[in-house]
């Protein structure tokens, strides 16, 4: 640190002096009084929230009606429940494959967004759209993309004489899981292409140079340099992507409720629906402190990913 | 081992044209110094031998093989970058032994190869360190090394020791030239400090604005600068050049703009009534004779002491062994031999 606070010169000093000096003479409760603000804003916002919802999952609380202690019941009824069962799978299945495509393409569209293409900064800003869009209104769009009857897929691919009648997209189980991950994918690749392309970009072009003096082809370049290079940067990525897929809600909402027969209900949409228009607040919230067990798993995992590895470690350049 | 050609070499960046023509042969074995001012195309010639920079004119030849087409990864040629490009993600034995590795080299083989290369750069303690935990001097050595192991044709160095300190970089200098005479691999060294070139170069090529100004043998430059470029580029103290004329009465003396005579060698080929510039190294200026000048600054050295002086309203460095006990301000009178004058023509700067 280079800011370290020079010992008083007299140790007598500090006990005479008012609170106040003390105080600003202290790294600790100088540290302790800027942060309070900060404390006092997340125990509200954050804090709050979080506890009374766990504490509410303990009750048998419905709209309208406080309810009391009923210790785990309300767990103990979950894991009967096969519709819960059902949302931890599409949740996982929805995470997984939509974090693995992200990544796929993401990198994919970074490394060609980083080489030098024409008109390539329009294409960097181009990209963000998807992100930028409000989530509800991209789902709207896609909400008409996978219509049943005024699909635009549908109508290309029966034009094309592909198929001859349209592709129930939200109707049918799988097809319905499929078309909600592409439509995640579609607005999740933004975040992960401009993070990773960031993270090209700080890797030396005269490493790549020396890599092919050294004889290596372009697959070994992505492989033994741009790739290990990266990963720092795509374990934060990733931890992020997964996160936000893991919790996402606003795009199955307006899709599909969770339907058809329950085929897309993720956890979070699950726990919005027992809770708020089902009226059972507890069953809700005892869904929702489900998925901290498998949040602080993935949140652990990018902790050891995250973790300086060796070759960051020491000296100084 | 191979020697390299460069023929009527260009090269432009759109339309902006920063290799203007460039004819160069380095023969097997040879350690050759590129060198000029910055922004001269050094590093853009190198680059394009490496394979690194498409070539927009010419031809560049290895051994018999025209390269212009041949990717950086089949041309057989090691470079050491100016900011080393270590790799950071592998330790200095994985650095050292990327190439191999890449080529799927056995085990043995890549120790075989890597062990006696640490052994002459003295890296064998620091193989299992990782590049962010070496000093300055050791990244550079780690760089050499990961070019020896390759046994190229051609070693590229582009300003290898410009991010040493002044002490390091001297003790680097012998070690590189060492290095060469060991493997007496073919080298292409680019450097803007000419003391790194005259003391380790067999060649010099001396380039400026994307031209080649003069090619020749460090002393040889140093004895017989073909321009008032090479002349004021080579050697320091740079050259003293004071302007003037033949003297019109026998054509046998220089005068300098404002009157004062200086000697010139019989047989001089200077010609009579043309602005000409009179070069005098510092070392051939010595004490005592016609030359009245007036002394501004003195730097001892203890073994020679350098002295800024005025002849006329010309500035001179001189360099003598005698120690001074003059003060600033003061007259000396000094003498230049005349076998070791320059004669230029001041309106092409070229050497007559
Ligand atoms: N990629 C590039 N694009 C445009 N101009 C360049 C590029 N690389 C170098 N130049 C220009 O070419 C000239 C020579 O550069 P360089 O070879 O690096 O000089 P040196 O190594 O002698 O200092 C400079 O004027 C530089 O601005
Ligand atoms: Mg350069």
């Amino acid at each position: 640190m280079s800011v370290s606070a020079a010992p008083p010169p007299r140790a007598t000093r500090a006990s005479r002096g008012s609170f106040f000096e003390r105080l600003s003479q202290s790294r600790n409760g100088l540290g302790l009084l800027f942060m309070l603000p900060a404390a006092v804003f997340l125990l509200c916002f954050l804090t709050y929230p979080l506890g009374l919802g766990a504490w509410l999952g303990f009750t048998d609380t419905m709209i309208g009606r406080p309810g009391v202690f009923i210790g785990l019941e309300n767990y103990e009824y979950l894991f009967r429940d096969r519709v819960f069962w059902l949302s931890v799978f599409n949740t996982l299945f929805y995470t997984a494959i939509a974090s693995i495509l992200k990544f796929a393409l993401g990198l994919w569209l970074a490394i060609i967004l980083n080489e030098n293409l024409p008109f390539k900064t329009f294409f960097r800003a181009v990209i963000l759209l998807p992100w930028v869009v409000p989530t509800v209104l991209s789902a709207l769009a896609f909400w008409w993309i996978y219509d049943s009857q005024f699909s635009i897929i549908s109508w290309v691919l029966m034009q094309a004489g592909l198929i001859s009648a349209p592709i129930n997209f939200l109707g049918d189980p799988w097809n319905a899981r499929l078309s909600v991950i592409a439509a995640n994918v579609w607005r999740g690749i933004p975040f992960v292409a401009i993070s990773l392309l960031a993270g090209l970009q700080t890797i030396p072009a005269s490493l790549h140079e020396a890599a092919a003096l050294d004889g290596a082809t372009s697959w070994q370049r992505f492989r033994r340099i741009t790739l290990p290079l990266l990963t720092p940067i795509i374990a934060v990525v990733m931890t992020f992507s997964v996160l936000f897929t893991f919790t996402d809600f606003q795009l199955i909402y307006v899709l599909t409720k969770g339907g058809p027969v329950n085929a897309t209900h993720l956890m979070a949409t699950l726990s919005f629906q027992r809770g708020i228009p089902g009226g059972a607040l507890g069953e809700g919230a005892a869904i929702a402190v489900a998925m901290v067990p498998f949040l602080l798993a993935a949140i652990l995992f990018s902790f050891f990913g995250l973790q300086r590895r060796k070759w960051q470690q020491g000296g100084s350049d | 081992m191979a020697s390299v050609d460069f023929v009527d070499v260009r090269k432009s960046f759109g339309a902006h044209a920063v290799i203007k023509g460039v004819n160069v042969h380095i023969d097997d074995g040879e350690f050759v110094i590129l060198v000029g001012p910055s922004g001269c195309g050094k590093s853009t010639l190198l680059r394009m031998l490496a394979g690194l920079e498409h070539i927009s004119g010419g031809e560049i030849r290895i051994g018999e093989r025209a390269v212009n087409d041949v990717p950086p990864k089949d041309r057989d040629i090691a470079m050491v970058f100016q900011n080393y490009a270590l790799y950071p993600h592998m330790s200095v034995a994985d650095n050292m032994a990327f190439s191999l590795t890449l080529k799927g080299a056995s085990k043995s083989e890549i120790e075989t190869k890597v062990k006696p290369a640490a052994e002459i750069l003295g890296l064998s303690h620091l193989l299992d360190r990782y590049p962010r935990q070496l000093s300055g001097g050791q990244r550079q050595r780690v760089a050499m090394g990961r070019a020896i192991v390759r046994d190229p044709q051609v070693f590229l160095f582009d300003e290898p020791l410009s991010n040493l300190d002044a002490k390091l970089r001297v003790s680097m200098r012998t070690e590189i030239k060492n290095l060469h005479q060991r493997l007496t691999t073919t080298t292409v060294y680019v450097t803007h400090d000419q003391i790194e070139a005259m003391t380790m170069a067999d060649k010099i090529v001396v380039m400026q604005d994307g031209r080649i100004e003069q090619i020749g043998a460090p002393l040889e430059l140093y004895d017989r600068p073909n321009n008032l470029f090479v002349a004021g580029f080579i050697g320091s103290p740079a050259m003293n050049m004071l302007h003037g004329r033949l003297d019109p009465a026998d054509g046998q003396r220089f005068v300098t703009g404002d009157g004062i005579v200086l000697p010139l060698a019989p047989g001089h080929r200077g010609t009579p009534g043309t602005d000409l510039v009179y070069g005098a190294r510092p070392e051939a200026i010595h004490l005592g004779g016609p030359i009245p000048m007036e002394v501004i600054v003195i730097e001892p050295t203890g073994f020679e002491s350098q002295v800024l002086g005025r002849i006329g309203a010309s500035n001179v460095t001189c360099v003598f062994r005698e120690r001074l006990s003059v003060k600033p301000g003061e007259r000396i009178d000094v003498s230049i031999d005349p076998a070791a004058v320059h004669l230029f023509d001041a309106g092409t700067g070229v050497r007559l």
